[in-house]
């Protein structure tokens, strides 16, 4: 603390600091590639919040939990075991595909991935509502914050499917790994496209957020999760259809997470210039990342009045 | 900025450089009724604006704020004043206009916004700190005078929801104050915690204050600005009515308040209750001006109030009563007291009361007029009957008038310390 004798000097000091620092215009960025710029250059500065935020999600949310963490990874197991027993064993699904298990449980490490943060993401804004009426923060803050979280027990699914491959006996180290870090990316930037884009909308429509929950479902029987992309063109056939079911970002990226952790599959059949098309589709979605922002800074001047 | 002038040294006092500008500042809101897709949908169109509602919140602001000023921001409520430091603090774009500001700013706009309620008191410093701009490693470095000023104690590893209501704002204040910013936003917070920890967030203003620090700050407490601040910004349906010396604003503020409640007083419907006796008026005005006129220091005020009574009321006493704007009393008498004996009250009836050489502070004052029984009973009262100011005087403040000198002693003359 100052004592109060050198507050003078403290004065004098704080004048001159402020003098020499140039006045900085509030929120007007209108030039596109420099607000952009800008926005990434305020979000760095805030690297250290946006640690404390994501840990902020993950300390509250099993807080008061006897079992804690462990909630976290009861919800993915437990639907391994559903679609392992109704669909593989009941539904026949299984014996085409070996492994079943592990075959269902890397396509859902990925989809939970996606589904959790575009999820988290877009009810973010208004779950913080609080901080955002009354302090000044980049708000792109919040929707990455649940990117962070999600990303964590990600991280923790992703051990335990890494840890079952090698109990199986069919551990995932070879050239095919390589498959692996593509789809991750663009799980993330499609993930986070969207997430930004939808926690700006659902601020103005809270539909937005029911909305998301109707077309996580939708997408996740979209993707080859509990059955195989072969299955799928056997009935599609090669043409056109084919195409456009699997140039769905999620598609080529659960594809990519078999072919990287799925190694009994070996033998089954995938898209051809699978690397390719997940490098075109990493930088559509960047593209894609780049206009959301842009739409998220241009929705959030309005974001303190609406919520 | 490394010219040669600045680096002479700090004999010279520095110029306070500018810290916040605004320029043509307007801010409109459109209020919708309708939120939820289906309702769009229906109102969509034509329909859709008779749904939509816009007001102008703020209208053409234009204000510049140096450096070690305390600004106050005042007006009643819906006039503008938290959205104006909603703006400044960049948490509400304006619709026009420009914001300018250097340096770090802290708003604290409400205590606590970050905290949650699932996480311990210590969590929560570093979550808040950081939310106002602190490094983990400044926040490691002031962890202890935090807890020190919060008073909070053991209870910081404790969860906040625990927390009683008082422990969780002088946390919120103690991380807010602890973030060295160069201006604060302050908004209605002041007003938290037990007296003692009301009197140590004083102090700390006043330090800030010291230290050249800028604090914008928006209250309701007329008093707190004038104690405080060295500007205020009077705020009137969005526009800027008064900007300028704090107790003049203070006092054009009152004059507005006072309009409002004359308006609302005619507006709601007379009294109907049938009194046995009644006041039924009362003028003011110094003896020589005209009801209305300013009453200086040294003029003699004459107060007249006029009283009936239905039947007859014998030993009555008409009574009369100063008020300061606060409500605090500051000067009453009645016949009783100048032993005068009042005839019988019959029907309308009026006293004169002259109070010679009035000493009044600046401010605006308010005669309340009294009927009172010979048993002390109020038969009826009128409250603020009449109103008078008396104008700003530099010197001094408070609710006497009286002319200040000052000489300073020389060392002969100083008087030993009474022991």
């Amino acid at each position: 603390m100052t004592a109060s004798k050198d507050s003078p000097d403290a004065r004098t000091a704080r004048f001159r600091r402020l003098a020499s620092v140039p006045l900085d215009t509030i929120g007007s960025r209108s030039r596109p590639l420099v607000g952009a710029w800008a926005s990434i250059r305020d979000i760095g500065g805030q690297k250290e919040m946006l640690g404390l935020l994501v840990r902020r999600d993950l300390k509250a949310r099993y807080k008061d939990s006897a079992l804690g963490f462990l909630w976290s990874l009861i919800k993915p197991l437990t639907q391994l075991v559903i679609y392992y027993v109704v669909v593989g064993k009941f539904l026949g699904a299984a014996r085409g595909i070996p492994d079943f298990a592990i075959y269902i449980f890397t396509g859902l490490t990925a989809y939970t991935l996606f589904s959790e943060i575009v999820a988290s993401a877009t009810a973010s804004i208004i779950g913080n509502a609080g901080l955002i009426k009354k302090i000044y923060l980049p708000r792109e803050i919040f929707p990455l914050a649940s990117v962070g979280s999600a990303s964590f027990n990600f991280l923790i699914q992703l051990a335990i499917l890494i840890m079952a491959t090698i109990v199986v006996g069919s551990h995932p180290l070879g050239w095919n790994l390589v498959y692996f870090f593509p789809s991750v990316l663009v799980l993330l930037v499609y993930a986070t496209a969207l997430g930004l884009l939808l926690s700006a909308l659902n601020v103005y429509l809270r539909d937005v957020q029911y909305l998301v929950e109707v077309a996580l479902m939708v997408l996740m029987w979209a993707s080859p999760i509990v059955y195989t992309w072969a299955m799928v063109r056997d009935i599609l056939g090669n043409g056109i259809l084919l195409n456009i079911y699997t140039s769905n970002p999620i598609t080529l990226s659960v594809l990519g997470f078999q072919k990287a952790f799925w190694t009994a599959g070996d033998g089954t059949p995938f898209p051809d210039d699978l690397l390719l098309r997940l490098a075109v589709t990493f930088v559509v979605g960047l593209v894609l990342l780049f206009v959301s922002q842009r739409v998220f800074s241009r929705l959030q001047g309005n974001f303190a009045q609406e919520l | 900025m490394n010219s040669p002038l600045l680096e002479a040294g700090s004999a010279a006092p520095v110029p306070a450089p500018v810290v916040i500008t605004a320029h043509g500042v307007s801010k409109r809101f459109v209020v919708r009724k309708d939120n939820a897709l289906k309702e769009r949908l229906v109102t969509l169109g034509k329909m859709g604006r008779q749904h939509r509602q816009e007001f102008w919140a703020l209208r053409d602001i234009d204000i510049t704020i140096e450096a070690g000023t305390t600004v106050g921001l005042i007006g009643h409520n819906g006039s503008g004043k938290s959205t104006l430091l909603k703006v400044i603090g960049g948490i509400i774009q304006p619709t026009t206009g420009t914001v300018s500001r250097r340096g770090r700013m802290a708003a604290l706009l409400e205590l606590g916004a970050g905290f949650h309620p699932d996480l311990t008191g210590r969590e929560n410093v570093f979550l808040n700190a950081s939310i106002l701009g602190l490094t983990r490693a400044e926040t490691e470095d002031r962890f202890d005078d935090i807890l020190t000023f919060s008073g909070i104690g053991d209870f910081i590893d404790t969860q906040v929801k625990f927390y009683s209501s008082g422990m969780y704002v002088r946390l919120a204040f103690s991380v807010a104050v602890h973030t060295e910013p160069d201006v604060l936003l302050v908004d209605e917070v002041l007003a938290v915690g037990d007296e003692a920890f009301q009197r140590k967030c004083l102090d700390k203003i006043r330090s800030f204050q010291a230290e050249g620090r800028t604090i914008i700050l928006v209250s309701h407490s007329l008093g707190q600005v004038t104690e405080l601040c060295d500007r205020a910004i009077l705020l009137n349906r969005g526009e800027i009515e008064f900007d300028g010396n704090a107790h003049q604003a203070v006092m054009a503020f009152r004059n507005i308040l006072e309009e409002r409640r004359v308006e609302e007083a005619a507006a709601a419907s007379p009294d109907v209750v049938v009194h046995e006796g009644h006041v039924l008026g009362a003028t003011v005005h110094a003896v020589g001006k005209a009801i209305g006129d300013p009453v200086l220091p040294g003029d003699d005020l004459r107060i007249v109030m006029t009283f009936d009574h239905d039947d007859e009321l014998t030993g009555w006493i008409g009574a009369l009563q100063i008020d300061n704007a606060s409500g605090q009393v500051v000067y009453g008498t009645k016949n009783s007291l100048m032993d005068v004996r009042l005839p019988p009250l019959s029907g309308p009836l009026s006293l004169e009361y002259t109070i010679r050489n009035v000493a009044f502070g600046a401010g605006k004052y308010f005669v309340n007029a009294s009927l009172l029984d010979s048993t002390l009973r109020h038969v009826h009262d009128m409250p603020q009957a009449c109103t008078f100011n008396v104008p700003f005087y530099p010197l001094a403040t408070g609710t006497v008038h009286a002319e200040p000198t000052l000489r300073i002693l020389d060392a002969a003359e100083h008087e030993a310390p009474a022991v």
